[in-house]
């Protein structure tokens, strides 16, 4: 797997094609906003029927990704399912699916906007977590000087091509893209990233062969796509 | 027969009018089922389509619909409301007549439902909104006639066929309707009478006098025409020397991003400050407004257009119309002709202008065609089933309906005549349940079969959100365009080029060079300083091919060394060609390879139009890239495709044989952009995804999902889903147009002509001049991002990072 190692928060933190982050000296994978159930979600609410094969998708990845790995620990970002209607609705193939992945390692559930609260599964359902001089949350808090780790906001960002889903990050804080198969993105140039990002800031493109770039400062006024 | 009642024979009298043949031929035969009127424009056409309507609504007393038109314009319904409201005033007939589009206040329209008028005029997109309603039977119930005008502008695409589902649901709440077709000169008026026809019923056709030959030729200037591109701007001073000599001239253009173009070279040389305006389909609607009604008032000595102007307003008069670059395609031009003089019986006068070296050869066999009065056409195909989809959640919009039922109704147009109910049933899953091989949205499914058989909505909220997706149109997503202050609506472009444009950069909008300020809720704010070089916004519409007549056409012109009808310098580069290297023929395959600035290149001259040399352009360098060519790039034209690499292709045979190419499609083809975008517009068309509507988005109730993400998901997952069939069949006819290659398989049969050159050859030189070159996307786009990331990181001072 073509991977990339970056120094973050005093230690050495490897990007995966997946957009999952994993240190290899803590023995932990992160992964963020997987949005399980988000078909399923959009035909309740909107009638329509999307490929119903987005969980199937995301946890194919993930099962490849913690495979890889061979992760202790599985820390899941938030917004990990995308309502809770849709975590209780998840099939049975899913979930023996999920149960498998977490036998013999600790899974750690932080709440999200779309799923707050436990939702039934095995694992340790918090609302934050820290471990190894870091802190991860769902959603990155402005007034913290970090080292923190975060999702929500499905960074993305392109040089020389289409933008792709990117690991955001500057000395403070690292954003997450999102996981999910069926998720849209936020430039990371836009004026919500921008803010959280007042110096300089780095991606890492994923989808392929994880690139580094740094993030210039964007045109005023690029249009917004898909913000999900 | 129907009699011309009194008071309309008065009318025509009291104008000093003859009635027309084709018009009392109409009359006479009002009793018809169905009944296909061939006519050209100016002949009276629409006025022979509603006669029978105003003879059976003479006497008055009739209550309710008895006459629904139907138009691809919105304009067009507006104005034959302008144009018909007169003659029925003066003829003091009782009828009432209402248009309704989707401009149309939604106060009129909710009366309209409750207090049809004698006569509605609409559009297909209208029409299907209209029969989505459940009081559809009450309003549609008294419906005696069935007007379609430029039917043959619908039928060549999806709405048409949507259109003519709507007609066999209308027949069902209607059986005593008839159906009158209104169509231009067209290659294949049976084919055409068979769609508009209750299927299987015959439709009978009408053809009028086609009128005396038009007068027609091309334009030939002192200086040639350049070697390649699309502008014909070298054409500009004998542009403006016709446009002053005539009263109105219509300039035609095959695209919008050149009709700017050449608009704003047209006022950049206009000194006399001739009155010239321009129109296309992605202008404000007050700025076309602007532009007709100066037209029809005579302000204007010409209008810079595009297609929207083919169809038939009445824009007064118009005694020339100028087509610029070759026209593609022989009926379109005829057609377009047709738009001069529109009094009956004088002859049309156009004047063809050819925008690069090759479309001189390829105006010569267009004017030869339409002189000989063969047109040409790609035959329609099969309905679509995209279009059966959404047809499907209309019925289950206007309320509970039997699927046997449905299935005859659907199975009475005449381009799903011979649909398979098997097919149908698949259509029917796909609306009902998502037709995916994983059962899936048991709970959560659009349609469900109740207890009684029929099938029914399963939240009927939402036929809200149907309702506001209806229609087979896909606009590309576009951003408003708007003056800084005054907001004032100058038009739209692509969120693509809205995306490249940087704060200051100018750009070309209705002829009128526009600073780019800044977007501000999904509108592209600009002011009016032109002190830059501007740019050409780029617009998603379709470009035509070449058609395959037409190509022999070209073969044959540039076999037969009967060169007379060519300008000298045209004559002088071909007999180059034919010294040099060889002439391409029908029968064989010509390909050239030749080094240039050190790559090597190749050039097979295909003859399949633009769509199928794209295609090949990419099937090739995909199969290079395996050998180990290093194919670096391709660019495409109507008859050729060059391609340039690091290594010298020594044996091109192979790579163009027929195996080879189709085993290229299995693999290449289901990851292509091409079949993505396809997926796209099916996919809305469906009902899968949902458009980008203003109204969602506003209220944040807009979802959007990346139609590619989809793709690539239902590929992996559900290869044989109904949506991706469609798509492949789809793609395999349009933008990817493997039939034309196969024509050229077929045609050569593998007789392949390789020339090896020292130099390009005269035929192939143009290509390297032309735009639209893609980089082959292989190993080389990773590297080509990763250079440029060290290359920023370099400048960042973190290159050891």
């Amino acid at each position: 797997m073509n991977t990339l190692d970056i120094p973050f928060g005093g230690r050495t933190l490897t990007i995966l094609p997946s957009g999952a982050v994993w240190d290899r000296a803590a023995g932990w994978l992160c992964v963020s906003d997987l949005h399980l159930g988000k078909s399923d979600r959009v035909a309740r609410r909107l009638g329509l029927m999307l490929p119903p094969y987005e969980v199937a998708e995301t946890l194919d990845r993930l099962s490849a990704d913690i495979a890889a790995t061979g992760a202790a620990v599985v820390i899941c970002l938030g917004d990990s399912f995308d309502d809770l209607a849709a975590s209780a609705a998840l099939e049975e193939a899913a979930l023996h699916r999920l149960a498998a992945l977490q036998v013999g390692r600790r899974w750690i559930w932080i709440e999200g906007n779309h799923d707050p609260g436990p939702c039934g599964l095995a694992g340790e359902h918090v609302a934050e977590w820290r471990a190894d001089g870091l802190t991860f949350r769902h959603i990155a808090d402005p007034r913290d000087t970090g080292p923190e780790l975060s999702g929500h906001y499905h960074p993305k960002h392109g040089i020389g091509g289409g933008a792709r889903p990117c690991v955001l990050f500057d000395a403070a804080r690292m954003i997450l893209p999102a996981y999910g198969t069926y998720t849209g993105g936020m430039p990371a140039r836009g004026a919500t990233l921008s803010a959280l990002f007042p110096g300089r800031s780095f991606a890492v493109l994923t989808g392929r062969a994880p690139v580094l770039t740094p993030v210039t400062a964007a045109p005023r006024g690029r249009p917004m796509r898909r913000v999900g | 027969m129907t009699a011309l009642p009194p008071n309309i024979a008065d009318w025509f009298h009291r104008q000093g009018w003859e009635i027309h043949p084709h018009q009392k031929a109409m009359l006479d035969r009002a009793e018809e089922p169905a009944l296909l009127l061939i006519a050209p424009t100016g002949g009276g056409k629409t006025l022979a389509g509603f006669l029978p309507t105003l003879a059976e609504l003479a006497e008055g007393g009739f209550e309710g619909l008895h006459t629904l038109y139907v138009s691809p314009l919105k304009a067009l319904a507006a104005d034959i409301r302008r144009n018909l409201t007169r003659p029925v005033n003066e003829m003091a007939l009782p009828i009432r007549i209402e248009d309704r589009t989707g401009d149309t206040p939604a106060s009129q329209r909710r009366r309209q439902r409750a207090d049809p008028p004698h006569i509605l005029l609409t559009t297909p997109e209208s029409l299907a909104l209209l029969i989505s309603y459940e009081d559809a039977p009450r309003m549609f119930g008294s419906l005696r006639r069935v007007i379609v005008d430029e039917i043959h502008a619908l039928a060549e695409s999806k709405r048409g066929d949507q259109l003519m589902l709507a007609l066999s649901r209308l027949q069902a709440m209607a059986p005593a309707m008839r159906r009158v077709g209104l169509s231009a000169t067209v290659e294949d008026p049976p084919a055409l009478a068979a769609q508009l026809a209750r299927a299987p019923d015959p439709c009978p056709i009408l053809l009028a006098d086609p009128g005396p030959p038009p007068d027609i030729e091309m334009l030939v200037t002192d200086t040639p025409p350049p070697w390649a591109g699309g502008g014909a701007h070298y054409a500009i001073p004998q542009v403006l020397d016709l446009v002053r000599r005539h009263r109105t001239t219509l300039i035609f253009h095959n695209t919008r991003a050149q009709a700017e173009i050449f608009f704003h070279h047209l006022w950049l040389a206009n000194e006399e400050a001739l009155p010239i305006g321009i129109h296309h389909g992605s202008l404000s609607r007050a700025a076309r407004e602007k532009v007709e009604g100066a037209m029809v008032a005579g302000e204007l000595s010409a209008i810079v257009c595009t297609g929207t102007l083919d169809l038939g307003i009445d824009w007064g008069d118009v005694d020339l119309v100028i087509q610029i670059g070759a026209p593609k395609n022989v009926k379109k031009l005829v057609q377009r002709i047709g738009r001069a003089n529109h009094r009956y019986n004088a002859p049309s006068k156009a004047i063809v202008v050819p925008a690069n070296r090759f479309e001189v050869v390829e105006c010569v066999a267009a004017l030869e065609a339409a002189r000989a009065g063969e047109l040409d056409g790609e035959p329609r195909g099969r309905g679509p089933q995209d279009v059966l989809c959404q047809h499907i959640l209309i019925r289950a919009c206007a309320g509970p309906f039997d699927a046997d039922d449905l299935f005859e109704e659907v199975r009475a147009a005449g381009a799903y005549a011979d649909l398979a109910r098997a097919e149908f049933d698949a259509c029917l899953n796909f609306v009902a349940t998502g037709g995916y091989a994983l059962r899936a949205y048991d709970r959560w499914q659009r349609l469900k079969q109740g207890p009684d058989g029929m099938w029914a909505l399963r939240d009927p909220r939402a036929t809200t959100r149907i309702r506001m997706n209806l229609g087979t149109i896909i606009d590309y997503d576009n951003v408003d365009v708007r003056m800084r202050r005054s907001h004032q609506l100058l038009g739209e472009i692509e969120e693509g080029f809205a995306a490249t444009l940087h704060p200051g950069e100018t750009f070309l909008i209705g002829g009128q060079v526009v600073r780019y300020e800044g977007l501000k809720e999904m509108v592209v704010e600009v002011s009016r300083r032109s002190d830059k070089e501007p740019r050409v916004a780029t617009y998603g519409g379709t470009k035509f091919s070449t058609t395959t007549e037409l190509q022999h056409r070209i073969l044959d012109l540039l076999n037969s060394g009967e060169w007379d009808a060519l300008p000298g310098h045209t004559r002088d580069w071909l007999a180059l060609q034919r010294d040099r290297s060889l002439m391409p023929r029908a029968d064989r395959l010509l390909i050239e390879s030749f080094p240039f600035e050190n790559r090597a290149h190749t050039c097979v001259h295909a003859f399949a139009g633009r769509n199928a040399q794209q295609t090949l352009g990419l099937l090739l360098t995909h199969r290079m890239e395996e050998a180990g060519l290093h194919p670096l790039g391709f660019v495409a034209t109507d008859y050729a495709t060059l391609v340039w690499g690091l290594d010298e292709v020594t044996d091109p045979a192979p790579l163009v044989s027929r195996g080879e190419l189709e085993d290229g499609l299995e693999t290449w083809l289901s990851g292509n952009a091409v079949m993505k975008r396809t997926f796209r517009n099916v996919g809305i068309i469906s009902g899968l995804i949902e458009r980008n509507l203003p109204q969602l988005k506003k209220s944040g109730r807009q979802a959007t999902f990346s139609s590619d993400i989809l793709y690539d998901t239902l590929h992996k997952y559900d290869p044989d889903h109904l949506l991706l069939r469609i798509t492949r069949d789809e793609a395999l006819r349009g933008l990817v147009s493997f039939g034309r290659i196969d024509e050229m398989l077929a045609r050569t049969e593998g007789r392949v002509d390789h020339v090896v050159l020292d130099r390009p050859s005269p035929l192939a030189a143009p290509m390297l001049l032309e735009r639209g070159r893609v980089p082959v996307e292989g190993a080389g786009r990773q590297r080509i991002e990763e250079e440029e990331a060290a290359r920023l990181l370099r400048e960042s001072g973190l290159g050891a990072l």
